[in-house]
């Protein structure tokens, strides 16, 4: 399970180089992320290496930030990796809501975040399928 | 309850109208006897002050308009030479040259006795300590709440506006009980004191007088729930006094006019007509004990209802219903009228979102289109954007019904809508007509 910090960003420029920047300026590390958007607005997603200072921060420079429960899944990083593990997802009736890669590796696996419905419930069926996912400080610390 | 002045405020009706007949004869015989402008336009409507010989009379006098101030630009209107004038006070003069207001030494008495008598309504005593964010200066909101607060012998802060976090230090640190500012301000207070991460019960904040712009129903709810404290609302503008024509008591059953200065009237805006007790339309006042700036039948644009019923308070003076806009506020769109009081209203039956918002029309192709921009706050911000647009569509749909217009909603940061520290400005009006 990991911390995401989420951010709420108007689709006008420079926005974003304002939420990296003062995160850049507060030392902290962005390791993964993902914008959804619309024509309006955008959501920014942002795994961090300090969630905990990441939202104070966002927040004091006036963003309008949340924290949203997360997991990250180890898998394979080769062909079919991936839809090994939606498989196992899907036969389990475990709801994505979204997923994006992380940037760095774990080894030779790579990363993805995945925001489902029910984390316990995804939990659960993870470890009957042996699929593996990093504890939240493990996944800071990479 | 807290009277300032029981006798005046609870007088009974019958002898209320004998003291408004008295003084409104001494004003007419006044205007039209120092005012050229007054005199001229009484003998073009065909009417001399011995016509005036009971209250109904009134309506045979003419209107006068914000016109009738820019044509007499500066001191036109003005029943006192020069030398018995010791204040002028002034409007922005945003839309036009500035409505120009002078006082005498009474004036300037009478104006502190009205808002006394206002801020008493709203818990003021000689104990409270009042901040006054109005701006001093030439805007009467400043120096009127001023002068009310001395006069109940409370201590009175001249805070005036700017530097919202000096504010909040000055509200903590001196115990301040009573706040005079705009409603709008009052929240940005709020969010100032919250960004600060201060102790509620280290304020002594009980209750708020708040005006200068219209604000909605819901907009006091939100208000009072927040900073737990009784806001009550003061109307009155530059043309008639100031601040402290009407005010609301504690059961916010519309606003008390303080009728033994002034009378109200409620016309037909379009044909001028005076309307039976009840009905909605134009908010005229005359006042009965100015001296040097004295207004016959002055048409405020203010849209409201008066009811003369005695109030539970005991107060016998009519009140006014909480006014939701000024016709200059009220933009057409398509056809339809819309107040920004009434988006901040039904902005604010939805759970979550703040009172900041900002409309914008414009016009494509012969087409006016309205959008609201809402600022997200952290208990309706989701990460999924499904959720985000549910909820545009909900502000959406709300709007939609309650305006009658398509509306277009745009969710945008919080704190991007620029917070005002005197009138909040909610519209932005690129139509070019």
């Amino acid at each position: 399970m990991a911390k995401q910090i989420s951010v709420f960003l108007e689709n006008k420029s420079g926005r974003l180089a304002h939420v990296t920047r003062v995160l850049g300026d507060a030392g902290i590390n962005i390791r993964a992320l993902s914008i959804a958007d619309t024509s309006d607005f955008g959501i920014l997603r942002l795994i961090v290496n300090d969630p905990v200072n990441a939202y104070k921060i966002l927040k004091e420079a006036g963003f309008t930030v949340s924290e949203t429960e997360v997991i990250a899944v180890r898998m394979p990083d080769t062909p079919g990796g991936l839809a090994y593990v939606l498989d196992q997802m899907s036969d389990e009736n475990l709801n994505i809501e979204y997923l994006y890669a992380f940037l760095g590796m774990s080894g030779s696996d790579a990363l993805v975040i995945f925001k489902v419905e029910d984390i316990k419930q995804a939990r659960i069926a993870f470890k009957n399928k042996g699929i593996q996912f990093l504890e939240e400080q493990e996944l800071y610390k990479l | 309850m807290l009277y300032w002045d029981q006798e005046k405020e609870c007088m009974p009706r019958e002898e209320l109208e004998k003291l408004q007949l008295r003084r409104l004869k001494e004003t007419v015989n006044r205007v039209y006897t120092f005012v050229p402008a007054y005199r001229a336009k009484m003998d073009e409507a065909g009417v001399k002050p011995q016509d005036i010989k009971s209250l109904a009379d009134l309506k045979y006098l003419p209107f006068l308009t914000k016109q009738d101030f820019r044509d007499n630009y500066p001191f036109g209107l003005l029943a006192v030479p020069m030398r018995d004038v010791v204040r002028i006070q002034s409007s922005s003069g945003t839309t036009g040259k500035p409505t120009v207001a002078g006082y005498t030494q009474n004036d300037i008495e009478t104006w502190a006795e009205l808002m006394a008598r206002c801020m008493t309504t709203a818990g003021a005593t000689r104990d409270s300590v009042i901040q006054i964010t109005w701006g001093y200066g030439l805007f009467t909101g400043g120096l009127g709440g001023h002068y009310g607060a001395e006069k109940i012998g409370a201590a009175v802060l001249p805070a005036s506006g700017g530097n919202t976090k000096r504010q909040v230090q000055l509200m903590h640190d001196y115990g301040v009980t009573m706040l005079g500012c705009t409603p709008s301000y009052a929240l940005v207070i709020y969010e100032e004191f919250q960004r600060m991460g201060l102790k509620r019960s280290d304020f002594k904040f009980k209750s708020g007088i708040f005006g200068a712009e219209p604000w909605s129903e819901n907009m006091r709810k939100e208000i009072e729930t927040k900073w737990e404290i009784d806001a009550h609302d003061v109307y009155g503008m530059t043309e008639l006094v100031g601040p402290g024509v009407a005010i609301d008591c504690d059961y916010k059953q519309g606003l008390h006019v303080a009728e033994d200065h002034f009378i109200a009237e409620i016309i037909d805006p379009d044909t001028g007509e005076v309307l039976p007790e009840g009905s909605h339309g134009e908010l005229v006042i005359t006042s009965l004990t100015k001296e040097a700036l004295p207004i016959i039948r002055y048409r405020t644009r203010d849209l409201t209802s008066i009811n003369y019923e005695k109030c539970d308070c005991g107060r016998t003076h009519g009140r006014i219903k909480k006014i939701l806009g000024r016709s200059d506020d009220m933009l057409i769109i398509r056809g339809v009228n819309v107040f920004p009081s009434m988006v901040e209203s039904i902005l604010l039956q939805i759970p979550g979102i703040e009172p900041q918002y900002q409309l914008i029309v414009e016009r494509k192709n012969n087409l006016d289109r309205l959008e609201v921009q809402v600022e997200v706050s952290e208990s309706v911000f989701s990460d999924e954007v499904r959720k985000m647009e549910e909820l545009e569509a909900r502000i959406s749909r709300e709007l939609n019904s309650g305006l009658g217009i398509a509306v277009k909603v745009r969710l945008v940061e919080p704190s991007s809508i620029e917070r005002s520290e005197g009138k909040a400005k909610r519209i932005i009006d690129n139509r070019k007509i």
